[in-house]
């Protein structure tokens, strides 16, 4: 049987499926139980303290906004309201899982029917519900595997599964690694999703968008190839085709993680003709800062300051954030480091940064560079603490504005790092009308860096979140590459750099495509950089460029991703 | 019976973190303790995070927060500040 989905982490991998399950089948109604009902109660009390305890850890794990939740999670089970109404049910002699199911359904009726906010918290709900009952029934529990599956045959390694999902929170994933998972399918998610960023964070295929996934057996045997979007599930008992995965995109040589492993000699990124690509790593906190030097970034091409204000009341001070950005610079001594001005609004609202009004479509509201307009004096902190932060540094660093979209806003935006004393100071491309002028925006300024996720959100006019929308925002799309090299090309002109810090640079094939249009560095989830670099130093740069130009002469991302192949015969030889 | 009356200032309401800070300091309490909203409301267990949501006090709304026995006074203070709180 195969499926197939939109491929957003390269690679292939295979395993056993393990699914995860998103609800437990409802208790049937009238359920009684045998022995006192005390022993019953203490049962369902029990369950629900388990539940609690085991959130409340997870939720400590995870931390950040994924701990809000898990934290309300573990309070809705020890609720004292919803602990009543179980007893009272168990009193009328109704067996404890359905005494629980019962319980929750009365709560669950007045959030729900409230919508909204509210609406959410049902959700938040019913995973909580399903918890306790699978606890009490012994149905598996939603949730993930803990450890790999075991080895095939006697004295063979344990191997990781291929995890199947509708979709993937934060709270699911925060635990996950390699040993454990070989690759990514979900139902829903596009190119932008969490799960398709957490897959190239990892390292690991993935494959979004792909319809009945999870109807897929639990334990057989499935190949995922992340580059094509294909997902093949092999027929129960054949293994035949495990032996000779060459179909795939598997060559001789081992699986593409290996391939890559065994040819990635590090150093800079550059083509085979020597037409240097400053390969460098997407930032946003201190373990991205490690992965990145462990994975040979050149650089941080995307410093996120964002998890230095979520979850606060007020900003953060000077010295407290001239700490933080010091370690980063130090991270990359006479390296390049481009930090982003705080990006705050739409999906990441601080309450110390409201918007001047409510605001109906928050992605197209009060954000980035338009809000820190609204609070200079949060800017001017921020550009206090790096200024301070740089001085005695040798890293190169370079600021630049989130959401610009006039040059009149880029040009603010310099002339204030300027007089702070930074000397680079960009400004993003992620609004369309930023890249069709971009002949006038970058005269006033040091540089600029294409974000493509949200060019492509923006200029298709779909939602990131949208899975159904997933076509639209693959970074693929013939109008997308339009704007890039519209964009590269008025930098160039103009003797300024072009990088590009979307997730489109973590696909190797489009890296080279992206070269080819022009950008002069690429910056990426660590993870990605090996690949990117093997790949890329396999190619010339003319090539690049004729396989950029053979994209955009095309009319849908598939034909796009197709004649750039076509350009690029040395990809056929790692197996993309 | 002591009580307080506060109006909610928060963006959010009493929902998101402010209801969870706000039931976790009523669970501390050893008496019962409600909240209505005003005027008229029917009283809810403060201690109950479902009921608190479910309650869906929004941003300028007012509420009666009730408590009795020892210690009501300094546990209605803390609890009338958590839902005062911006």
């Amino acid at each position: 049987m195969n499926m197939t989905g939109v491929g957003v982490s390269p690679g292939t991998g295979q395993g056993p499926a393990f699914i995860v399950t998103v609800s437990v089948p409802e208790p049937p109604e009238g359920a009684t139980y045998q022995g006192e009902a005390d022993q019953e109660k203490q049962r369902a009390t029990d369950a629900l303290q388990q539940v609690a305890g085991v959130l409340e850890l997870r939720g400590d794990r995870v931390g950040g906004q994924a701990r809000e939740i898990l934290r309300a999670q573990a309070m809705m089970a020890e609720d004292p309201g919803l602990a009543v109404a179980v007893r009272g049910f168990i009193d009328e002699g109704i067996a404890a899982p359905r005494a629980v199911y019962q319980a929750f359904a009365r709560f669950r009726e007045t959030l729900a029917g409230a919508g909204g906010y509210l609406g959410e918290r049902a959700a938040d709900l019913d995973d909580v519900r399903d918890r306790v009952i699978g606890e009490l029934t012994g149905h598996p529990m939603p949730g993930i595997p803990s450890e790999p599956a075991p080895p095939d045959e006697a004295g063979g390694a344990p191997r990781p599964y291929v995890l199947v999902a509708h979709d993937l929170a934060p709270s699911d994933t925060a635990l996950l690694t390699k040993d454990l998972v070989a690759a990514f399918v979900t139902e829903r998610g596009g190119p932008t999703s969490h799960t398709a960023i957490l897959a190239r964070a990892m390292g690991v295929p993935a494959v979004v968008g792909c319809r009945g996934a999870t109807s897929i057996r639990p334990g057989v045997h499935v190949r995922v190839d992340g580059t094509s979007g294909q997902v093949r599930v092999e027929p129960p008992g054949s293994d035949a085709g495990r032996a000779n995965g060459s179909d795939l995109g598997q060559s001789s040589g081992g699986t593409w993680a290996g391939q890559v492993a065994a040819r990635d000699a590090g150093g800079p990124g550059r083509t085979s003709d020597g037409h240097a690509v400053p390969l460098l790593a997407n930032v946003g906190g201190q373990s991205d800062l490690d992965a990145a030097v462990a994975h040979g970034a050149e650089g941080i091409g995307l410093y996120r300051t964002e998890f230095l204000f979520l979850g606060r009341n007020e900003a953060p001070s000077a010295d407290e954030q001239q700490q933080v950005y010091r370690a980063a610079l130090a991270a990359f001594p006479g390296r390049t480091v481009v930090v982003r001005a705080l990006d705050a609004g739409a999906d990441k609202p601080l309450s110390f940064l409201p918007p001047s009004d409510g605001e109906p479509n928050p992605a197209l509201g009060e954000r980035g560079l338009r809000l820190l307009r609204r609070f200079p004096d949060v800017l001017d902190t921020q550009l206090e603490a790096l200024a301070a932060a740089a001085d005695g540094s040798s890293a190169h660093l370079m600021i630049m504005a989130p959401m610009v979209a006039t040059a009149e806003e880029a040009s603010w935006f310099a002339g204030v790092c300027h007089v702070r004393g930074l000397a680079s100071a960009g400004a993003m491309i992620e609004i369309p009308a930023a890249a069709l002028r971009a002949e006038s925006l970058v005269t006033v300024v040091d540089f600029v860096s294409i974000g493509t996720n949200d060019l492509a959100q923006y200029t298709f006019a779909a939602d990131r979140q949208l899975g159904t929308l997933g076509t639209l925002q693959d970074p693929w799309q013939p109008a997308l590459l339009d704007l890039v090299h519209r964009t590269a090309t008025a930098a160039s002109d103009n003797g300024k750099p072009c990088g590009v810090c979307g997730e489109a640079a973590a696909d190797p094939l489009l890296a080279c495509v992206l070269v080819g249009l022009g950008a002069t560095s690429l910056s990426m989830s660590p993870g990605a950089l090996p690949a990117v670099r093997v790949v890329l130093a396999g190619q010339t740069l003319g090539q690049c460029q004729l396989a950029a130009q053979a994209a955009r002469g095309m009319e849908t991302p598939a034909h796009a991703r197709a004649a750039a192949r076509s350009e690029l015969p040395e990809l056929a030889r790692l197996g993309l | 019976m002591p009580e307080r009356r506060v109006t909610v200032v928060a963006e959010v309401g009493l929902h998101a973190r402010p209801a969870a800070t706000f039931v976790r300091a009523a669970a501390k309490a050893s008496m019962d303790v409600t909240v209505a909203k005003v005027p008229g409301g029917d009283p809810i267990n403060a201690k109950s995070i479902l009921q608190i949501l479910a309650l869906d006090v929004r941003q300028d709304e007012t509420i009666v927060i009730k408590a009795e026995g020892k210690g009501a006074d300094e546990v209605l203070d803390e609890l009338a500040k958590i839902a005062g709180s911006p």
